[in-house]
């Protein structure tokens, strides 16, 4: 054995090493995420993209464009953008009075609030036709309706945003409110200009999230939604019907708008926030 | 002026206030004193309105504020960890009392640029609460407050969080400003070395009372009871009696008497010297000397003295629990007092 290998740096050397922070990631970790990301994500949207294509830019644009497809796509998307808005307000509520409530019963509440995620989608529409359907014992009919797959939506999707926002609001400072009160600001100066702004990110985030989930959401509102093309048909329902008449083109090309349309909220979403995060670290 | 009359508050069992009073005077500097847990900071945030007592009544220039919110009582707030409106600018928050209270915008301008000039914060201006050090932070908020011209202070362990250099330069600071600024200032701290170098008064609070209230001065040399000795200075037990180390005086022979001791342990801390002895019932007494006396004394270990107490001393006698009260000792700094 030679001397060189008594000193930490040749040996380190010798074995190719180089040495990993702590805390950090070595390349064999990388490598791993990376090969697993491109496997189980990367590959799968390249397929469906290239399927997309298969007739060319003019084929993909014809299949998009169809009057029932660009109608789904529409609907789809405006009734997305509802729910994940009404979803800020009430997701916001609900942790706020989570967060800063005492009442019995607090736990329980709780805990409601992640069924809609651990329930199978399935079984959330056929809980809501019970209500809203036909026979409806509170005498609300919307069975087929739009109002129905906004309903069925929200339900589905509320849980994104109470609970990117709860974590953030038990974080607040109630130091910089009360300073604020002391300053003269009624109680909704302070949660416009003091609160608000720091719950900012996690609303994005949270909006981000139920838009995303609404805009691909299937099984809620298969049986409540009614798929009436031009009325009620969603992408997710034109998607399946393309594929029962055997146009894989089509459904292809209809799942890579919806895809990119998500894209593009996200980008713009995570953009947004990230962007009302920045004085909070002082770069 | 602030009047807190017999305020008494509970948090379930327990008993933050036991009927306080407290009149701080107008245009003074008063400091709450006392360990963490006596109900300094429930009292000053009772005052400023963000806690409600169960029973008492304040008021502020004879006013009764009790029941009226902190928006309303013309209060500055300065608390121990700045309270920062993170997503504003340093300009934004110290203009933010003003905005709301919709001033014209020439004003709003005119008075923060002014409070940012008198606090050294005029080239900060358009940074954000996060580029800025804690003294600084400490000093916007202090600008933030005062933007409004409240009629009372509050500072809520305004310099706890800050390392040991930055909170005396603040402290020194902090009493020139207020010398500046003649409001009306009533400062929460647990340490006794910044009560004593910034206040022109202190209340000293334990367990929920007010023990003691008056000068820095007269609460050192005439504590009213062993817990107030005690907690501004360091305090000797000699016999019956409680002296202060350096009121201890040592005589090498036993011509005049005194309590008989020996030399523990000579201790140089430059100009003054801490000798440490032991009685000869077994209980351990430190001396404070200068350098001077000790070198003329030569004193070293295992010497046989005789102790003292110097005629100006007037602490009262040590109560049969004296020992467990004497030496409460500066709380850890940064500890979040109830």
């Amino acid at each position: 054995m030679s001397l060189v290998t008594h000193l930490p740096g040749a040996g380190v050397r010798k074995r190719g090493r180089r040495p990993t922070a702590v805390g950090g990631v070595g390349p064999l970790g990388l490598g791993v995420a990376m090969l697993w990301l491109s496997l189980i994500v990367l590959l799968p949207l390249a397929a469906v993209t290239t399927r997309a294509f298969d007739n060319g830019l003019i084929g993909f644009w014809d299949a998009i464009n169809a009057p029932a497809a660009r109608s789904a796509l529409i609907l789809t998307t405006v009734i997305s953008v509802i729910v994940a808005l009404i979803n800020v307000v009430a997701g916001t509520l609900i942790a706020w009075v989570l967060v800063r409530d005492e009442f019995p019963g607090k736990r329980f509440f709780n805990a409601l609030i992640d069924l809609p995620f651990a329930l199978p989608t399935i079984v959330a529409s056929i809980v809501l036709l019970t209500l809203y359907g036909p026979r409806s014992p509170i005498n609300l009919e919307l069975n087929a309706t739009r109002p129905a797959l906004i309903i069925a939506l929200l339900f589905v999707t509320l849980p994104f945003v109470v609970r990117s926002v709860q974590p953030v609001l038990i974080e607040v400072d109630r130091e910089a409110e009360q300073a604020a009160a002391s300053l003269g600001a009624s109680n909704r100066t302070i949660f416009r200009r003091i609160v608000l702004p720091a719950l900012g990110p996690a609303l994005l985030g949270g909006a981000g999230l139920a838009f995303a989930r609404a805009i691909g959401e299937f099984g809620s509102i298969v049986l409540i939604g009614g798929g009436i093309p031009y009325e009620t048909e969603v992408a997710s329902q034109y998607i399946l019907k393309q594929i029962e008449v055997d146009r894989p083109v089509n459904a292809a090309a209809v799942s890579v708008a919806l895809l990119a349309i998500s894209f593009i909220v996200l980008l713009i979403l995570r953009t947004a926030a990230a962007r009302s995060r920045r004085h909070e670290t002082g770069s | 002026m602030i009047t807190v009359d017999t305020v008494s508050k509970r948090f379930g069992e327990y008993t933050a206030l036991d009927a306080v009073s407290l009149e701080v005077p107008e245009g003074s500097l008063t400091a709450l004193l006392g360990p963490s847990g006596s109900g300094k900071s429930t009292l000053l945030r009772i005052i400023g309105g963000l806690e409600l007592p169960d029973a008492g009544v304040i008021r502020i220039d004879g006013e009764d504020v009790t029941k009226v919110p902190p928006q309303r009582r013309g209060i500055g707030f300065v608390f121990q960890h700045y309270a920062a409106f993170r997503h504003m600018t340093v300009r934004d928050n110290v203009a933010f009392g003003l905005t709301v209270r919709k001033q014209p915008k020439a004003r709003i301008e005119a008075r923060t640029s002014e409070l940012l000039g008198i606090v050294g914060l005029a080239g900060y201006a358009e940074r954000y609460p996060n580029q800025l050090s804690g003294g600084q932070r400490q000093r916007m908020a202090l600008a933030r407050a005062l933007a409004v011209e409240p009629r009372v202070l509050l500072l809520d362990e305004p310099f706890g969080a800050l390392d040991a250099k930055v909170r005396a330069e603040l402290r020194e600071w902090l009493r020139r400003l207020h010398e500046e600024v003649e409001v009306t200032t009533l400062l929460v701290t647990h340490d006794q070395e910044e009560a004593m170098s910034i206040a022109d008064r202190i209340a000293v609070m334990d367990n929920a009372r007010i023990e003691q209230v008056g000068g820095p001065r007269e609460l050192y040399d005439r504590p009213a009871n062993p817990f107030v000795a005690g907690f501004l200075g360091a305090v000797s037990q000699l016999g019956d009696r409680l002296v202060r180390p350096h009121d201890i005086l040592i005589e090498t022979d036993a011509l005049d008497g005194g309590l008989e001791a020996q030399v523990q342990r000579v201790v140089h801390l430059g100009f003054e010297v801490r000798v440490e002895l032991m009685l000869t019932d077994g209980a351990e007494v430190s001396a404070q000397l200068t350098r001077q006396t000790v070198d003329e004394l030569e004193l070293a270990h295992g010497d046989i003295v005789w102790l003292h107490a110097a005629p100006t001393t007037v602490l009262p006698d040590a109560g049969p629990d004296a020992a467990a009260t004497v030496d409460p000792g500066p709380e850890v700094a940064g500890e979040r007092a109830a």
